[in-house]
C-alpha cells in the first residue's frame, strides 16, 4: 500500500545521498549541516512513530511529547545516577550505556504509553486529543518540579551515552549511529505498516463501525498502536538527550507535541517517509528562518498552511506528483 | 422443530420517549429465511443494532444457539457467527474490492497481532477472498477502489464481506434498496443459493423478493410484531393488510 517502498532505486538514492552527506558538507564547507541532518533523522523517527497512530490509525495524540521527553528523562536521569554514583530510588544503578539507555527508554516509554493509552482510548474524538494533551501536561509539571532532576532548568548530560568501540563524542560517528538506528527502525515501521496488524490499523481509520461489524475488538489493537507509537517516540527522546547532552522539560511541553503533528503533516499523513521528509523540510526551515527573523514560527506557520491547502498530502504527495505519479 | 439458530424474547428499546423496539419477541430456525417486513421508521435497523450489539437493549434476551449472547460485545458475537450487512453501506472506502473482503478473512483466522508478513502478499488469503467475490459476481471488479463502486456494486460488496466471515447467521439489512430490477433478480436468486449454508433474517422492502425468499415473515410496526407467518398467512392476516400491505401501496 506504500508506494514509496516499490521505488527501490530512490530509497537506494537517497540512502547513498545520507551516508555521503558528511563529507559532502564538509567539502561544501559547511559542517553544521552534519548537526542538522542528525536532528532531522531524531525528529523524523518521533514524527514517523506519531505518524503510527495518528496518520495510519486516525488516533489523534496531542500528547506525544511525554514519551519524547521520558526518552530523554531516562538518559538525563541515569546519567546523574552515574556521575553520583548512587542509586535511583535506591534501587537502580545509574548508567553512561547507551546498549542500557536506549532499553531503558524502550521500556519506560512503551510502559507509559500503555498507561495513558489504555486509559485515554476509552474515549475518541476531541477528548482523545484532550487527554493525550492532559497526561503530557501532567508528565510536563511532574519534571518542573522535580528539583532533584534539575526542575525547570532541566539535566545536563556532560558526556553522551558510550557505545563500545566507538567515540561518541565525534558528530560524524553519532550521525552514522543514528542513521543506523533510523534504518532499522523505518525498516521495522514499514513491516509493521505492511502486515496484518497494519491492515487492521488502517481499517480502523477508515471505519471503526465496519471494523467491528468484521468481529474485531478494535480496543486492543490500538492500544498495541500506541505503545508501539510511544515506544517509538521514546526511542527519539533517547537518542536527542544524547545528541544535545541535555534533557530538560521543554522536550515535554505541548509545543513539542505540536511540532511533532507539524512535521507530520509537512511530509505527509499515514505515509511511511512522509514524517521524515517532514522532520528534515522542518529542521531546514527553522534553521534558515530562525537565522532571518525571530518571528520565524510565522513564516514557518505560512509555509505550513500552503503545504495543507496546496499540496493535498504533504511534501511526499507533491514529490509523487511532481514526479507523474498518484500518491 | 430443532432449537432456533437465533431467539429474541421481549426485546424492548426506548429513544427517549419512542419506543423503537417493543417487546420483540421472534426466531430464526436453522436454515431458515425469516423475513421482517414493515414501514419506515418501524425499528428495524434498530433491531438488527440490537442483535449485534451496536445498541444495547433496555429490556429483553437474545440467544444464538441457545447461548445467551445479550451481554457480550459485538466482536464477540460476530465470532460465535452472527454477521450483517448495513442499509447504508459502511465499508473501507480506501481499500480494494478485494481488500475489503480479504481484511474480513483476515480477522475470522484469528488475532492480527502479527507484525511481520506483507498481507497484501499472503496468496492465500487473495484467493480466498476472489472465493467470495467470485461468489457474489464481483469478482472483474477485484482491484477497483471502493469508493469507485456503483450504489449496487457496494450492496453486493457488503454481502460478499458478511460472507466471508462465515456467519451461521446473516442479519441482510435491505440488500436489495435502491439495486436496479436485474440486479435484485441477481441478489434474490444469489440468496436462494446461499440458504443452505447460512440462516438469515432478512430485512426488505422489495415484497416480490421477500414472497421468493422467505420461509417466513414477522411485520414490525411502530417497534412490535404484529404478526408472523407463512407468506401466504402474511398476505391473508386483515390486521396486516390495514396496517401495512394496503392496496397496491408500495410496501417501504
Ligand atoms: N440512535 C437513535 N436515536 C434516536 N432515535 C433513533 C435512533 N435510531 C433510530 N431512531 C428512531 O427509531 C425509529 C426506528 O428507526 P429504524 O430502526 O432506523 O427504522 P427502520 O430501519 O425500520 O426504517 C425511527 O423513528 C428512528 O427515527
Ligand atoms: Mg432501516
Amino acid at each position: 500500500m506504500d508506494k514509496s517502498i516499490n521505488k527501490p532505486f530512490l530509497l537506494a538514492g537517497v540512502l547513498i545521498v545520507l551516508v555521503a552527506l558528511p563529507f559532502l558538507a564538509n567539502a561544501a564547507g559547511y559542517p553544521a549541516l552534519t548537526s542538522l541532518a542528525t536532528r532531522a533523522l531524531i525528529y523524523g523517527i518521533a514524527a514517523a512513530s506519531l505518524n503510527l497512530v495518528l496518520g495510519y490509525g486516525g488516533m489523534v495524540s496531542f500528547g506525544h511529547a511525554a514519551f519524547f521527553g521520558l526518552g530523554g528523562y531516562v538518559v538525563g536521569i541515569l546519567y546523574q545516577h552515574y556521575t553520583q554514583d548512587d542509586m535511583l530510588l535506591g534501587l537502580i544503578p545509574g548508567t553512561n550505556q547507551l546498549l542500557v539507555t536506549l532499553p531503558a527508554t524502550l521500556l519506560v516509554s512503551g510502559l507509559a504509553a500503555a498507561l495513558i493509552g489504555a486509559l485515554s482510548l476509552r474515549t475518541g474524538g476531541v477528548q482523545f486529543i484532550m487527554i493525550t494533551l492532559a497526561f503530557a501536561q501532567m508528565l510536563f509539571f511532574l519534571f518542573v518540579s522535580l528539583k532533584t532532576y534539575g526542575g525547570d532548568d532541566g539535566l545536563i548530560i556532560r558526556r553522551a551515552n558510550e557505545l563500545p568501540g566507538l567515540n561518541m563524542r565525534d558528530k560524524q560517528t553519532i550521525y552514522y549511529v543514528y542513521l543506523a538506528i533510523a534504518a532499522i527502525f523505518f525498516f521495522l515501521l514499514w513491516r509493521i505498516v505492511n502486515s496484518r496488524f497494519g491492515n487492521v490499523l488502517v481499517g480502523l481509520r477508515q471505519n471503526e463501525r465496519r471494523m467491528a461489524a468484521l468481529g474485531l475488538p478494535a480496543y486492543r489493537y490500538k492500544l498495541a498502536a500506541f505503545v508501539i507509537s510511544g515506544m517509538g517516540a521514546g526511542l527519539a527522546g533517547c537518542l536527542m538527550a544524547n545528541f544535545l547532552r541535555f534533557a530538560s522539560p521543554d522536550m515535554v511541553h505541548w509545543t513539542k507535541s505540536g511540532e511533532l503533528m507539524v512535521m507530520v503533516v509537512l511530509g505527509g499523513v499515514g505515509t511511511l517517509f512522509g514524517p521524515l521528509i517532514g522532520a528534515a523540510a522542518y529542521t531546514i526551515l527553522e534553521a534558515v528562518l530562525a537565522s532571518w527573523t525571530e518571528y520565524w514560527q510565522l513564516g514557518l506557520g505560512f509555509i505550513l498552511l500552503f503545504v495543507v491547502l496546496y499540496t493535498h498530502g504533504g511534501i511526499q504527495a507533491l514529490f509523487a506528483r511532481i514526479g507523474g505519479r498518484r500518491p | 422443530m430443532s432449537r432456533p439458530i437465533l431467539s429474541v424474547k421481549g426485546l424492548v428499546k426506548r429513544f427517549g420517549g419512542l419506543v423503537a423496539t417493543d417487546n420483540v419477541t421472534l426466531d430464526v430456525r436453522p436454515g431458515e429465511i425469516h423475513a421482517l417486513i414493515g414501514p419506515n421508521g418501524a425499528g428495524k435497523t434498530t433491531l438488527i443494532s440490537q442483535l449485534v450489539g451496536e445498541l444495547r437493549p433496555d429490556a429483553g434476551t437474545i440467544e444464538l444457539e441457545g447461548r445467551g449472547i445479550g451481554g457480550l460485545s459485538t466482536a464477540r458475537r460476530i465470532r460465535l457467527g452472527l454477521a450483517r450487512t448495513f442499509q447504508i453501506t459502511c465499508l473501507l472506502p480506501e481499500y480494494s474490492v478485494l481488500d475489503n473482503v480479504a481484511i474480513a478473512i483476515q480477522i475470522r483466522q484469528g488475532h492480527s497481532f502479527r507484525f511481520w508478513g506483507n498481507v497484501r502478499h499472503d496468496k492465500a488469503l487473495r484467493e480466498a477472498a476472489i472465493g467470495f467475490l467470485d461468489t457474489i459476481g464481483l469478482a472483474p471488479r477485484a482491484d477497483e477502489q471502493v469508493a469507485n463502486l456503483s450504489h449496487g456494486e457496494q450492496k453486493q460488496l457488503e454481502l460478499a464481506v458478511a460472507l466471508a466471515t462465515e456467519p451461521r447467521l446473516l442479519l441482510l439489512d435491505e440488500p436489495m434498496a435502491g439495486l436496479g430490477h436485474t440486479e435484485s433478480r441477481q441478489m434474490v436468486e444469489l440468496l436462494k443459493g446461499l440458504k443452505s449454508q447460512v440462516s438469515m433474517l432478512l430485512v426488505e422492502h422489495d415484497m416480490d423478493a421477500v414472497f421468493a425468499l422467505a420461509d417466513r415473515i414477522s411485520v414490525l410496526v411502530y417497534g412490535r410484531v404484529i404478526a408472523t407467518g407463512t407468506a401466504g398467512e402474511i398476505r391473508d392476516n386483515p390486521e396486516v393488510r390495514a396496517a401495512y400491505l394496503g392496496e397496491g401501496d408500495e410496501a417501504c
